[in-house]
């Protein structure tokens, strides 16, 4: 097979993007497996180095942070339970509402959607305040509830799944009824088998999104052990006795390398349920 | 009291519409009912208040004895199929069949045995696993007939159920599915807009225009003797003739032919129908057509023609008849078969 010039140029630009998103990361990993001396004198690697081990073994075990209690390991974990609880509550109360939104056609349905979009207008960030506010008057600081709870609203799921609901034909519905099924046993039985693809694409989402926050974390805990990984990036590896030993850029490439590893796992394993999704629903 | 009853059943939309007004009807157990009229007649909303997918505005529905106003389509025990057959996308065959009868709590086995049983009935046994994309249209008609069937319901519905199929696979269908109602002797009722549908179908038939029901009768009474001008031209094909005319003393006088001796006591503006299979050809008939076009059927021809004040007529002759394009023909009114309806009121009065 011949290529023409066109195929060769869509070629060259694909490969070109290949590289964008796939060079840093792989500079980051050939980083981190050389010494930090190394790195400071000679710049940024693109070949593996001998220290790999030594540098992984040591962020994953080493406690660091201000009084040094927390190890990244444990933070990584943090930060796991954080998304996971984040993503899963996010996709279950989107799902429901939306499903309430769409099937019970109660008068205020359409106020009460727009109520709930307008929501998007004001993020964490915005209301940082009265959410820590109210989250401390109920004395979840320094716990997984608290790290979790004020983050599981979410207008942009609800939205996907309502428009997504509404794609389903009234016949269905009809049928199911019919069939003897209540209004608990549709949504089982029908919407979330039939939404499986947008579950696993809104978890995915939800699941990023729980895994990146920053700010949240930051103001939430004050115990070390609640600390997440995104926080941990900026903390654990500041020096404290600043001035007198050298930044080890070593660990942080090898902690960012790490960091990466569990919303990876999540996208590869939801991967298969997403195609198996696309493949199944078309009609 | 008979099998199902509908008393006084009427239907406004939120929005003001009436959509069926003060219909009673009542269907015998076993009976195979149609429901036939054009799109937007309420047909449809009839068979949805018997199923419990609209509510009653007023009137009652009573089935088997019971009250069935006020209760939920899932307690009603009637069994739909829907004209896009509304199947489970995401579940197998099996499954799809299954449903119902596990919403009920029946048992593993015994769902096994009426769900192999039904697909036995339906011809669907080997399809069981799949799932209903990789099914073919006809396929998905049986399933969601066995979907029905599974369950043994008290009543069937059908709602233009076979409106999605191509012309071949509709005319056997039709014929499958009156098989099947026979053998499973379930009272139906089936709602088209084709009245070749409903005529082949039927026990009885309701004929319904703007929410009311026009005339109620087995396929035959109803061809012979339509009772009004709506019903005389929604059945029959290709439509019955329609001229109009005065009514004097018995004697009706229409587009330059008289007709004596008429038994009736109507007097004044009449519109007369006649059936283009209801002519035949004669030397100084009735009506002389000019003949535009000839659709040659086989067994049938159909002449299109005009008569003299340019009226389109047609009629119907056995097809090894050979007519000219272009030519005239002098027809007659076969054994006196001619329909005279009021004018303002499109009542029968012959």
């Amino acid at each position: 097979m011949k290529f023409k010039p066109l195929q060769i140029i869509a070629h060259i630009i694909l490969i070109l993007g290949v590289l964008l998103m796939v060079v840093p990361i792989w500079i980051s990993f050939a980083s981190s497996s050389h010494d930090s001396v190394t790195i400071l004198t000679e710049g940024m690697k693109f070949h593996i180095g001998d220290q790999l081990a030594r540098n992984y073994n040591e962020v994953l075990n080493e406690k660091g942070g201000w009084s040094e209690e927390v190890t990244a390991a444990k933070m990584f974990i943090n930060s796991f339970i954080m998304a996971l609880g984040i993503a899963t509550l996010k996709v279950v109360i989107s799902a429901m509402s939306a499903y309430a939104l769409v099937y019970y056609r109660f008068k205020l349905a359409v106020p009460i959607f727009w109520l709930i979009f307008i929501t998007l207008l004001v993020p964490l960030e915005v209301r940082i305040f009265p959410s820590y506010k109210i989250v401390s008057d109920l004395g979840l600081t320094n716990s997984y509830t608290g790290l979790i709870l004020p983050l599981v609203a979410s207008a942009t799921a609800t939205f996907f799944f309502r428009q997504f609901y509404k794609t389903i034909p009234d016949e269905l519905l009809e049928s199911a009824k019919l069939d003897g099924a209540n209004a608990w046993s549709f949504f089982i039985d029908f919407l979330v088998p039939l939404s499986k693809t947008m579950i696993a694409a809104m978890f995915i989402f939800m699941f990023v999104y729980g895994y990146s926050q920053y700010l949240w974390p930051l103001i939430m805990t004050t115990a070390e052990e609640y600390w997440t990984v995104v926080m941990g990036m900026k903390i654990i590896y500041t020096e404290s006795y600043e001035g007198v030993a050298l930044p080890r850029t070593a660990e942080r490439f090898a902690y960012i390398i790490l960091s990466m590893i569990p919303p990876v796992l999540v996208v590869v394993f939801l991967q298969k349920w997403f195609i198996k999704g696309l493949i199944q629903t078309e009609k | 009291m008979s099998f199902l009853d509908l008393k006084n059943v009427t239907k406004i939309y939120p929005n003001g519409t009436k959509a069926v007004h003060e219909t009673s009807l009542s269907i015998d157990e076993g009976e195979f009912m149609v429901f036939v009229g054009p799109s937007g007649c309420g047909k449809s909303t009839l068979l949805r208040m018997v199923a419990g997918l609209e509510d009653i505005t007023e009137g009652d529905i009573n089935l088997d004895g019971k009250l069935m106003n006020e209760v939920d389509p899932s307690e009603r025990d009637v069994a739909m199929v829907f004209q896009n057959y509304a199947l489970y996308p995401h579940m197998n065959v099996y499954n799809n069949l299954a449903y119902g009868l596990k919403n009920r709590g029946i048992d593993k086995e015994t769902i096994e045995q009426k769900v192999n049983d039904a697909a036995k009935l339906l011809q669907i046994s080997d399809y069981l696993q799949r799932k209903p994309s990789m099914l073919s249209g006809g396929q998905r008609q049986r399933v969601a007939m066995g979907r029905a069937i599974v369950r043994n319901p008290k009543i069937f519905l059908f709602d233009e159920p076979l409106s999605n199929l191509d012309a071949k696979l509709r005319i056997q269908m039709r014929l499958e599915i009156k098989k099947l109602q026979q053998k499973v002797g379930v009272t139906s009722i089936f709602v088209t807009h084709d009245q070749v549908e409903a005529m082949t179908l039927a026990d009885r038939l309701a004929v319904i225009n703007n929410g009311i029901i026009e005339q109620l009768g087995t396929p035959i009474e109803i061809y012979d003797n339509p009772k009004s001008l709506f019903v005389a031209g929604f059945i029959g094909s290709p439509q019955m003739n329609f001229l109009d005319g005065n009514l004097k003393n018995k004697t009706l006088s229409a587009e330059g032919f008289e007709i004596k001796d008429i038994n009736t006591d109507f007097d004044g503006e009449v519109t007369l129908g006649i059936r283009p299979e209801h002519l035949s050809q004669s030397e100084n008939g009735l009506i002389n057509l000019k003949i535009d076009l000839v659709e040659q059927l086989g067994s049938d021809n159909l002449v299109y023609g005009q008569l003299k004040n340019k009226k389109d007529f047609c009629y119907r002759c056995p097809g090894n008849q050979t007519i000219e394009k272009g030519s005239n023909l002098s027809l007659n009114i076969e054994n006196n078969k001619f329909y005279i309806f009021d004018k303002s009121t499109g009542k029968r009065v012959n």
